[in-house]
């Protein structure tokens, strides 16, 4: 036991129920070893970003236990944890909220008491990661929507997180800045869990998928696998751009 | 500092006065206009003293003087209202060109005209040497309660995104054939300016869900501590000494 590294994510019997009775989680279960990237489909309204925000202790006080490298998620943890979780948000603008690109690289580590030439820099890495280090003195709102994404990720990148966590990190991207993304997201050796619709996404960038339906986890499997599977796919509303044919992409 | 948030006060340079911390240039300001404020309005010559003080100030930084005077137009609405002052105080009358003026009246325009020329004249030169974001980081070092300087950086930050926003929902107005004209269609502006009120909101909201993922717990972290040297203290505490000095002279004459 002690040679192996716990799991980066291990929840386990997870149900939640907001505050107005709605209940979005159903019992669930999923493990993401240290290193794999996964991608959670599933259909608008299936539970995805509930279970998103219940990762680094957003939501929680349902039932069953959510563990990130073996710490449990909960109140007396919360900061180490979100250190841990990194989450990329959707919109980007919501993400970058300082009025420079270094200032809002800087704040996460900040936030857990980095200062100085550390902190410097962690920023300078994390910018050369995603490619964006010549642009830390512009605001975020001058650069383009790609651009803005990809300092996003460097955000989260800059906690030095256990897992990252994207929420439909291909939506809005143009072809060219989805293709970057993707390289950006390849060559990174940190654990994903990559929220999306966009299965050809998926299918390239993550060996593994689970389908996350109704408040339960349906599929889990090799996304190609998963992809093929016409009546699962029609079963969870999830469907492939016309003219995509998962059968004859190259394995990644 | 960002080249980005030039606002149109900001001259950028590279000036003694600019390279100045942003807290020193703002204490010191602060009390230059103390000083001038408690100068007696019968000093006459104290202020001329104060101008040339400024004046010395914007030559040291480099700006030139038609950027301050032209800066200096939003003082009009009280040039205004200094104007009326002599017509309508009371008291001992004097006669100007036939016209019978109240000489408290006069003296009270004097001082308003002075004391207000000179406090946005010094106000201008710190605007237009210092960047907005290093104005709040000075506001922070001079320990400005912190929710406030928050909500002044949030503001630059999404001002663009707000305005983007609104323009947005203007042209899907006018997409649709509505051109507001008149009192009928303030109803139509009135629910756009909801909806925006809302849309912030629910941003901002998502925001706080953002920058609590990554830790914040109710204070801003220190990212940037601009910090001031004994030597930076001492220059710029040369305009309020000099003008600390004209006062005194200025009292005692
Ligand atoms: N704040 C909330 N209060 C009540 N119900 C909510 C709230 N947020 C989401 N829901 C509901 O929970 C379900 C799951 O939502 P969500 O996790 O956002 O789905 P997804 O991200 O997969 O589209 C949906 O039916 C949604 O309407
Ligand atoms: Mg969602």
């Amino acid at each position: 036991m002690t040679s192996t590294p716990p799991p980066s994510l291990d929840v386990t019997g997870l149900a939640f129920a907001y505050p107005d009775g709605h209940q979005a989680l159903f019992g669930v279960d999923l493990t993401v070893g240290r290193g794999e990237r996964v991608a959670l489909l599933g259909p608008n309204g299936a539970g995805k970003t509930t279970l998103v925000l219940h990762l680094n202790g957003i939501l929680g006080g349902g039932v069953g236990t959510v563990r990130v490298a073996g710490l449990p998620v909960d109140k007396r943890n919360v900061a180490e944890i979100r250190r841990k979780v990194g989450i990329v948000f959707q919109d980007p603008d919501d993400q970058l909220f300082m009025p420079t690109v270094r200032e809002d690289v800087a704040f996460g580590p900040a936030a857990a008491g980095l200062r100085g030439a550390e902190l410097d820099e962690r920023v300078r890495t994390a910018l050369d990661r995603v490619g964006m280090a010549g642009f830390a003195d512009r605001p975020p709102h001058h650069l383009s929507f790609g651009q803005r994404r990809r300092v996003a990720v460097a955000t989260v990148l800059a906690m030095e997180p256990e897992i990252l966590v994207l929420d439909e990190p291909s939506s809005n991207l143009d072809p060219a800045s989805r293709r970057e993304l993707a390289d950006i997201l390849r060559s990174l050796d940190v654990t994903v869990l990559m929220v999306t619709h966009d299965l050809p996404y998926a299918l390239e960038l993550c060996p593994r998928s689970v389908v996350l339906s109704e408040g339960v986890i349906a599929a889990d499997g090799p996304t190609r696998d998963l992809l093929c599977d016409e009546e699962l796919m029609r079963a969870h509303r999830l469907e492939l751009p016309f003219g995509f044919d998962p059968r004859t992409v190259p394995a990644i | 500092m960002g080249a980005g948030h030039a606002h149109r006060l900001y001259r950028s340079g590279n000036s003694p006065v600019h390279r100045l911390p942003p807290h020193c240039k703002l204490a010191a300001v602060f009390a230059f206009v103390v000083v001038v404020v408690s100068t007696p309005r019968e000093a006459v010559w104290a202020f001329g003293g104060y101008a040339v003080l400024l004046a010395g100030v914007a030559a040291t930084a480099r700006i030139p003087a038609g950027f301050v005077l032209r800066r200096l137009l939003i003082e009009i609405p009280f040039v205004a209202f200094a104007v009326l002052m002599p017509f309508v105080a009371e008291g001992e009358r004097t006669e100007v060109l036939g016209l019978s003026l109240s000489v408290s009246g006069l003296w009270g325009a004097w001082n308003v005209l002075a004391k207000g020329t000179l406090g946005v004249a010094a106000s201008v030169l710190l605007a237009g040497t210092t960047e907005l974001r290093e104005l709040l980081l000075g506001l922070q070092r001079l320990r400005l309660p912190a929710q406030l300087v928050q909500i002044a950086s949030f503001m630059i930050r999404y001002g663009d995104v707000i305005t983007d926003e609104m323009r947005r929902m203007s042209i899907a107005r006018r997409s649709r054939g509505f051109e507001a004209r008149g009192v009928r269609h303030w109803g139509v502006l009135a629910k756009t300016a909801g909806a925006l009120f809302i849309r912030s909101y629910e941003r901002g909201e998502r925001v706080h869900l953002a920058m609590v993922s990554r830790g914040y717990t109710g204070t801003m972290p220190v990212i940037d501590d601009v910090t001031a040297s004994r030597a930076q203290w001492a220059h710029a505490a040369a305009l309020p000494a000099a003008a600390l000095a004209v006062c005194l002279i200025g009292r005692t004459l």
